[in-house]
């Protein structure tokens, strides 16, 4: 299993690469945290890492949770008296896509349900994450078919020279984000959440403190609380952010200045949709990456087709195997100044100038002055340890009752749709039904152009899951170039890729490079899911002429020795 | 998917068949025999039983890159997946013959492995003389040691500003840094003009003597009222090739260069007639002996195919009615002096072919007249702008159609190409050898319908098929 973060270029982290072989169930899938808009790190930093610390230190930070000593106190005090009767059945702390999700889902099953947000509604994925990000690489995309001269001609078309103007982009991203947490709070509403607003605390079992500061603060109490507080760009030590020429995902996404020539540090996700973006608009992009590789989180096969089709062809290079240890704002009439060192020697391996730096190093739980202590959890470098059903570990190792987290904050897979699906499983289980969700079956994409998705492992972790448990496994392949659709788009170059279980037919892993891919996934991501086996998946039908035909041919290119079908295969946890 | 057979590329003259074929699968490994040579090729694999021609994807190594035996070299797209191609021998890549993104047929060369230092020269020489794409290779300038550039970069930075923050750094931007390597400049000896004195990718463009590539136009944010970017005008930049001599334009061509742009406001169209020309010939072989040239002919059979359509004959001069000119005069365009002129055979309806009465000037002798003062630029401007109808012929070259560009102030030109023998069926089904040429009316739509044109091109191809009214 590999861990596979994008870069962390602090000196402070001497061995990127950290595995994780305990558990096999134990999935870190870097890029999978990203996916959702913007993280890599923090996943493996509460996983795997032992010696970092990771604070929302950023003190730009929109959200602060306010917790007094006093109210501390007494809640302690009234702790020790559990209510009787509760004001909600459930209360959600953090109104992203995770709190949403599950605030939907607690309503269907009729629970009397409120929501505290001290920020935006929407969270990050809608407001500095996902959304906007979409917004901004719907043009990129754009940008690049009218760019592409060789294309455009191939297909008979003519077009003049593309140009666009960078306010009404940054506005096309901004009016998304609006839409959709306008969207968002209303589907709330309607449904009768009520919407608290200020900053939630837990002051004691099953009693949640909100508000404002310097306003004074409203106590109420729940029968269950969740906790789904997310998280903030991760800002590794060293890296002045002035939000201008050294700037995180949040400010990228404001896209105020297109700068000539940027660097990115971090080739995950986020970076690798910046770069996406940044080069449509007609800058240069510099990589700087810790790991040996580019895209280190990715199947290597899909990775190096990706690099060949993302990075090669474009104006961008790239520092692989290298800690930004130092990045200084462009100031004095000088330029980004980004100091390299070596990862593994430490030595001091070069300087960089440019006129920007984006830091893509992953994301980090936002979970101080949540009140934990109170309730004797103590967090691991920021993350809520959760176990399998979500449910809040305390200091003792013991759950405590009535106290769940999901999404960033327990980072066990930092994605929106992960976290939405946590929250669903948690009101599964208050409402009476066990539920694990299995995290294997979530899919992950990266929409660069084209663009990247996947689902279960990749062709290491599956390997070392198959000498683990001594069972083989198979890969099968097809290419967008036999696929009428992806030709008749002049959009070829792709490949899909299907891991299996030659003996029973159980999908290992499907990872997707290729136009459209991220909404080719879930067909896959389902048949996990379900449990469906090759065998059986291979019968089903697929309309022609379509892009979904390429995992059809997958499917029908696998050979499984056996034609039993199975049951729908055990949850399995993280 | 199921594994494409590798049939084992052909080393050089000898095909280099194995017995079982190589079995792999997309994008694995697969090896390129190299031929037991000083200068071994890498061919072109065969990736699969269908494959014909294979485009190379991208060379993972450069010319001049030393490899080792079982280095992935290059990156081949087949019809049906890419792979890496991998050397079975140490050696240094001397010379690349098909560029990225070029196609080459299964088997045919794609690149030459020295085994020394001392050979590359010679396979590069070899590539040269092969390469079927040599042209964008070749025609890349070679860049010398530039005088002027070396000089800079000797001297003093010229403002502080300008200077990169690292002193004695040489910072480039990276699609500088791609270019460099793409066109073998060497960026240590540029000179940045960039922010902070970074050399840019034009720094290089400039070095390597190529057209910038264009940059993502940024619409300036204060108009967005006005999405519409002005239509693209007429380049006014062109890239500077060196060694190139400019030459003003003679007056005549200046002249032409004037009346073809002026053409680009008339809105034309094209009517081709197949005609053809036995009878027309053996007149010319009875008539030529009294000084009948084509020329006149042609011009005759155009100008008494006119008077019986004469909006063909007609012009439109300000596109809101017709001109119907009193008189036929066919101008025929005549390559002379680096240039182009129209003498004009003015009434060429009227003018007999040849001298039926003494003292009447034929055609012919007309046109003989008209050329030799064209020649010693004597022509009166009535003698070469009173045209009504414009007749070019490029059948003496061999030309079998071509195309022409309607001149100004008039309304229809014929484009005349060459009489070659032709397979003919009849009504009947019989088929017969005939001569025969196309001809090519190109005309003004505002006037002239497609149905004039027809009905013109039937009349002409009549008049030609039985010529002898040419000389009544």
């Amino acid at each position: 299993m590999q861990a596979s973060v994008s870069s962390l270029p602090t000196p402070h982290r001497p061995h990127s690469i950290i595995r994780s072989n305990s558990n096999p169930s134990f999935r870190s899938c870097g890029l999978r945290k990203e996916a959702f808009g913007f993280q890599s790190l923090s996943q493996f930093l509460n996983r795997e890492s032992r010696w970092i610390r990771i604070f929302p230190t950023n003190p730009r930070s929109r959200r602060q949770f306010v917790f007094s000593a006093s109210a501390s106190a007494s809640a302690a005090d009234n702790g020790s008296q559990l209510p009787t009767s509760f004001d909600y059945d459930l209360v959600i702390i953090g109104a992203g896509v995770g709190g949403h999700g599950a605030a939907l889902h607690a309503v269907e099953k009729g629970l009397k349900t409120a929501i505290v947000e001290g920020d935006v509604m929407g969270g990050t994925c809608v407001n500095r994450g996902c959304v906007p990000s979409k917004a901004l690489l719907a043009v990129s995309g754009r940008m690049r078919e009218l760019q592409n001269e060789h294309h455009l001609k191939a297909l008979g078309l003519q077009v003049a020279a593309a140009g666009y103007d960078r306010q009404a982009v940054a506005d096309h991203a901004n009016n998304l984000a609006s839409k959709i947490r306008g969207n968002l709070t209303n589907s709330l509403k309607a449904l009768g959440v009520d919407i608290l607003t200020g900053f939630g605390t837990i002051v004691g079992p099953q009693k949640v403190k909100y508000g404002k500061v310097g306003l004074s603060d409203n106590v109420i109490t729940a029968k269950d609380i969740i906790i789904a507080t997310g998280s903030v760009p991760f800002v590794p030590k060293g890296i002045e952010v002035d939000g201008k020429t050294v700037i995180t995902s949040d400010h990228a996404l404001k896209l105020e200045i297109v700068p000539d020539w940027i660097a990115i540090v971090g080739s995950g996700y986020i970076g690798l949709e910046f770069s996406d973006v940044y080069t449509a608009l007609g800058s240069e992009v510099t990589f700087i990456e810790a790991m040996d590789q580019l895209m280190p989180g990715f199947d290597p096969e899909i990775g190096k087709l990706a690099q060949r089709v993302l990075i090669n062809p474009r104006k961008i290079d790239y520092h692989t195997g290298v800690f930004a240890t130092k990045i200084t704002p462009a100031k004095d009439g000088k330029p980004v100044i980004i100091e390299l060192i070596d990862a593994k020697t430490k030595e001091p391996k070069d300087t960089l100038e440019v006129d920007a730096a984006l830091i893509a190093t992953g994301r980090a739980p936002f979970t101080k002055g949540l009140g934990l202590d109170n309730i004797n959890v103590e967090t691991q470098r920021g993350f809520v340890p959760v176990d399998e059903r979500m449910r809040v570990i305390d200091a003792g190792g013991n759950p405590v009752p009535h106290l769940y987290c999901i999404g960033d904050a327990n980072g066990k897979l930092m994605l929106a749709h992960a976290a939405s699906a946590q929250g669903i499983s948690v009101v599964e289980q208050l409402t009476g039904k066990d539920n694990v969700l299995n995290h294997l079956s979530i899919p992950a994409a990266c929409f660069t152009h084209p663009e990247i998705s996947m689902v279960g492992l990749t062709e290491p972790q599956a390997r070392e899951k198959a000498e683990k448990e001594g069972f083989e496994i198979s890969i099968a392949k097809t290419s967008f170039k036999a696929n009428t659709k992806a030709l008749a788009e002049n959009e070829g170059e792709g490949l899909a890729k299907l891991i299996y279980r030659p003996d029973n037919g159980e999908i290992l892993g499907v990872h997707i490079f290729g136009m459209h891919a991220a909404d080719l996934i879930h067909e896959a991501s389902n048949a996990i899911a379900l449990g469906t086996r090759v065998q059986d998946i291979k019968f089903a039908v697929h309309a022609h002429p379509t892009l979904s035909e390429v995992l059809d041919e997958l499917y029908k290119s696998a050979k499984v020795n056996s034609d039993i079908t199975k049951p729908v295969s055990e949850p399995v946890s993280v | 998917m199921a594994s494409l057979s590798f049939s084992s590329s052909v080393s050089s003259s000898t095909p280099f068949l194995r017995p079982s074929a190589f079995l792999l699968k997309p994008r694995s490994i697969s090896r390129v025999p190299l031929v037991r040579a000083k200068i071994r090729e890498i061919f072109m694999p065969a990736l699969s039983s269908t494959m014909t021609e294979g485009k190379i994807v991208s060379w993972i190594k450069s010319e001049g890159d030393v490899l080792s035996k079982g280095e992935s070299v290059v990156v081949v797209e087949s019809d049906k997946a890419d792979m890496d191609v991998e050397t079975f021998y140490d050696g240094i890549l001397a010379a690349i013959v098909v560029n990225e993104g070029e196609t080459a047929p299964v088997g045919s060369p794609i690149g030459l492995l020295a085994e020394t230092e001392d050979e590359i020269a010679e396979a590069k020489a070899k590539a040269a003389a092969q390469s079927s794409s040599a042209a964008p290779t070749a025609s890349a300038p070679k860049v010398e040691e530039p005088g002027p550039v070396t000089a800079n970069v000797e001297a003093p930075a010229p403002a502080v500003a300008a200077a990169p923050a690292t002193p004695g750094k040489v910072v480039a931007t990276p699609y500088a840094k791609k270019l460099a390597k793409q066109h073998k400049v060497d960026i240590n000896k540029l000179a940045g003009t960039g922010p902070f004195g970074r050399i840019t990718s034009e720094d290089v463009e400039k070095a390597a003597g190529i057209t910038p590539a264009p940059k993502a136009n940024v619409v300036v944010p204060s108009a967005p009222a006005t999405p519409a970017p002005s239509p693209p005008k007429a380049a006014t930049s062109f890239p500077e090739i060196p060694g190139s001599k400019v030459v003003p334009f003679t007056t005549m061509q200046a002249a032409v260069s004037k009346n073809m742009l002026e053409s680009l406001s008339v809105p034309t169209f094209r009517v081709g007639y197949p005609i053809a020309t036995d009878a027309l010939d053996a007149l010319y072989e009875k008539v030529k002996p009294k000084g009948v040239t084509m020329t006149a002919l042609l011009a005759k059979a155009a100008a008494m195919a006119l008077v019986q359509h004469p909006v063909v004959n007609a012009t439109c001069k300000d596109g809101k009615s017709f001109t119907y000119n009193s008189s036929v005069n066919i101008a025929v365009a005549v390559a002379i002096n680096d240039g182009l002129i129209t003498p004009v055979l003015q009434d060429a309806d009227k003018v007999e072919i040849h001298e039926l009465n003494i003292g009447s000037l034929s055609l012919s002798k007309k046109w003989k007249e008209l050329v030799e003062k064209a020649r010693a630029k004597q022509l009166q401007p009535q003698e070469y702008n009173s045209g009504t109808f414009t007749l070019s012929n490029l059948g003496m070259f061999g030309v079998d159609r071509f195309d022409a560009i309607l001149p100004p102030g008039q309304g229809a030109i014929m484009a005349v190409g060459a009489s070659k023998p032709s397979v003919i069926a009849d009504k009947e089904g019989f088929f017969s050898v005939k001569n025969q040429m196309l001809v090519n009316v190109t005309a003004d739509h505002r006037i002239i319908y497609g149905a004039d044109l027809a009905a013109f091109l039937q009349t002409f191809s009549k008049i030609i098929e039985n010529p002898e009214s040419l000389t009544m």
